[in-house]
């Protein structure tokens, strides 16, 4: 019986090594990919200015980031969206009250191969695109080509504050292509002049066109002032009002550091300094 | 205390032992956990409905779980990639086996190998940066990111799979066989088609199926080439979405435990018995199609 007992001990060791809860000077940080890349220079500049603390940053969706803070796994959940009445429950059930922290806005813009002509659309012709009603460039002042219609996965944030922006709640034409990341939808679009997609302002680069909404450019300027139609807030979440560690981190992002670094990665800052 | 030699015999096999179960167990836990998060969207909708719903609206209000366009996007690219991957696969493995000089063999066989060790990410990246442009331009399609792209890409993926079993299959025909058939003076390629692959059949028949096990189940590459449209396709150029994929783009923002969830675990359900139809299928064949003995002197 020896030999079982011993394994059976080494393998409790292993395990009590895993279930170990991270010491004090490291800080969960988990959720959507869309805030991942703030967080992550935010995480940088911190961790430089204050070293021996250790800032470990994962991605997910914001919905695996909201998991883990009531699973009590992470210390912070990025967010691209308010809590879904489910999750609020369920919070409640485990003893814990989720605080939003507004940290930067994010303008979606809806993007197109940069040969194509069209310039501008409407808040209704793209939810008519969206919803496969409009299916040729020419009813939209393009050329005579068939619209390939690019969405992000129906659970991304992203997606859903396109589908409430944009869509009012209505439904993505089951023909829409799905893609998992923004870089994706970027990728596709850059290659494909029949396509549409939308993507957070800090995913544009030179490589597509950004389209105007109702006439309106996306820009720092237009989204801060709410003036652009398709613009919302990023949040990171935290279990309760924050301490220690996690207190110094967030007033360090909503610093003006912080905010610089907000609009350094393409996003809009939400203080001005 | 002294460790005597029964003792130690003892304590080996017990250590032995626990190591194969330890994989038994996890296969068990894995199981367990799939069905215990899986069942309970059938609360919402009934079988048949999420099974042949035509309609994947997961997130909406009210939502609607019907993964039979899932379903029929994994089947369709499991099928066309299939039919690419099957004759090359099986004809590299005669070729390689049978035919090629010594040399050429060990150089075949190795980049074969490389094929098969290939990141499925980038093969995915490969069809989503080069193949699906090139097949956009050349036949002046709205996407690239289609059917036949990733039938391709598949194919690549189930290749090595299938050549390497077929292989290992031919290789382990009697070399008495072929001694008997030359013997007769039949010709290297009578050899092959009439002796040779009927004696290896069960073993290719098992590659074949263990090939399209790999590529019903191959996540990466559907996510990234197959353009992700849940919908029934019309034609080979339309984008679909097979279950592997929609379970990889949505979990991750699945809120926990929620109808959505659920629904993701039970399509992994489906995926799981498909897989598992695959590899009984292939257990039967390889058993009931065995070519049995050998007759020496």
């Amino acid at each position: 019986m020896h030999p079982i007992k011993l394994c059976l001990l080494a393998l409790l060791g292993l395990l009590a090594t895993i279930q170990t809860s991270p010491a004090a000077s490291v800080i969960v940080v988990k959720g959507s990919t869309t805030v991942l890349p703030v967080v992550q220079a935010e995480a940088e500049a911190y961790m430089k200015s204050h070293p021996g603390l250790n800032i470990s940053l994962s991605g997910g969706g914001s919905g695996d980031g909201i998991k883990a803070l009531i699973d009590k796994s992470t210390d912070i959940a990025n967010s691209s969206r308010e809590l879904k009445p489910e999750e609020t429950k369920l919070a409640g059930k485990r003893g814990i009250r989720p605080v939003l922290h507004p940290i930067a806005m994010d303008a979606i813009v809806p993007i197109v191969h940069p040969r194509n002509r069209v310039k501008n659309l409407t808040i209704d012709q793209l939810s008519q695109i969206y919803q496969g009603k409009i299916r040729n460039w020419k009813e939209v002042g393009g050329e005579n080509l068939s619209i390939v219609v690019v969405s992000r996965d129906s659970s991304s944030g992203t997606f859903e504050s396109w589908g409430q922006l944009v869509l009012h709640g209505a439904k993505v034409t089951p023909r829409a292509q799905m893609q998992a990341s923004s870089g994706a939808i970027v990728q596709v679009i850059s290659k494909n002049r029949y396509a549409i997609g939308y993507i957070g302002i800090g995913y544009l680069n030179k490589s597509v066109k950004p389209l105007t909404v109702n006439g309106i450019p996306a820009t720092t300027e237009t989204a801060v002032s709410r003036r652009y139609p398709v613009s919302r807030p990023l949040y990171m979440v935290t279990s309760g009002e924050p301490k220690g560690g996690v207190a110094g981190f967030v007033q360090f992002v909503l610093g003006k550091e912080g905010q610089r670094i907000v609009e350094k990665t393409g996003f809009v800052p939400v203080k001005k300094h | 205390m002294k460790i005597t030699r029964r003792r130690k015999e003892k304590l080996i096999k017990n250590i032995f032992f626990l190591f194969a179960i330890v994989s038994l167990l996890i296969l068990f836990l894995i199981v367990l956990f799939l069905f215990r998060e899986g069942i309970p969207i059938f609360k919402e909708v009934t079988l048949w409905d999420f099974l042949f719903g035509n309609e994947w609206y997961p997130t909406y209000q009210p939502p609607s779980y019907g993964i039979w366009p899932l379903i029929v996007g994994s089947l369709i690219v499991t099928f066309f990639s299939s039919l690419i991957a099957v004759p090359i696969g099986v004809m590299s493995a005669v070729y390689i086996s049978e035919i090629a000089p010594a040399a050429l063999k060990e150089v075949l066989k190795s980049v074969i190998e490389l094929l098969a060790g290939l990141p499925s990410v980038v093969l995915g990246f490969f069809g989503m940066v080069v193949l699906a442009p090139w097949l956009q331009e050349t036949f002046d399609l709205p996407t690239g990111l289609n059917i036949v792209n990733a039938s391709l890409i598949l194919a690549l993926m189930a290749v090595p799979t299938i050549s390497s079993i077929s292989e290992d299959a031919l290789y382990a025909v009697p070399k008495e066989f072929k001694e008997a058939s030359y013997a007769l003076g039949a010709t290297k390629y009578e050899t092959i088609v009439r002796v040779i692959v009927p004696s290896a059949f069960s073993g290719i028949m098992t590659s074949v199926i263990l090939g399209m096990a790999r590529a019903i189940g191959e996540t990466m590459v559907v996510l990234m080439v197959a353009g992700g449209a849940a919908a029934i396709p019309e034609s080979l150029f339309d984008s679909v979405r097979p279950m592997p994929a929609s379970i990889a783009a949505e979990m991750g923002e699945a809120p926990f435990r929620s109808g959505h969830y659920h629904a993701l675990f039970a399509t992994g359900i489906v995926l799981f018995f498909m897989t598992l139809i695959f590899n009984l299928v292939a257990d039967y064949v390889s058993h009931k199609f065995r070519e049995e003995g050998s007759g020496t002197l």
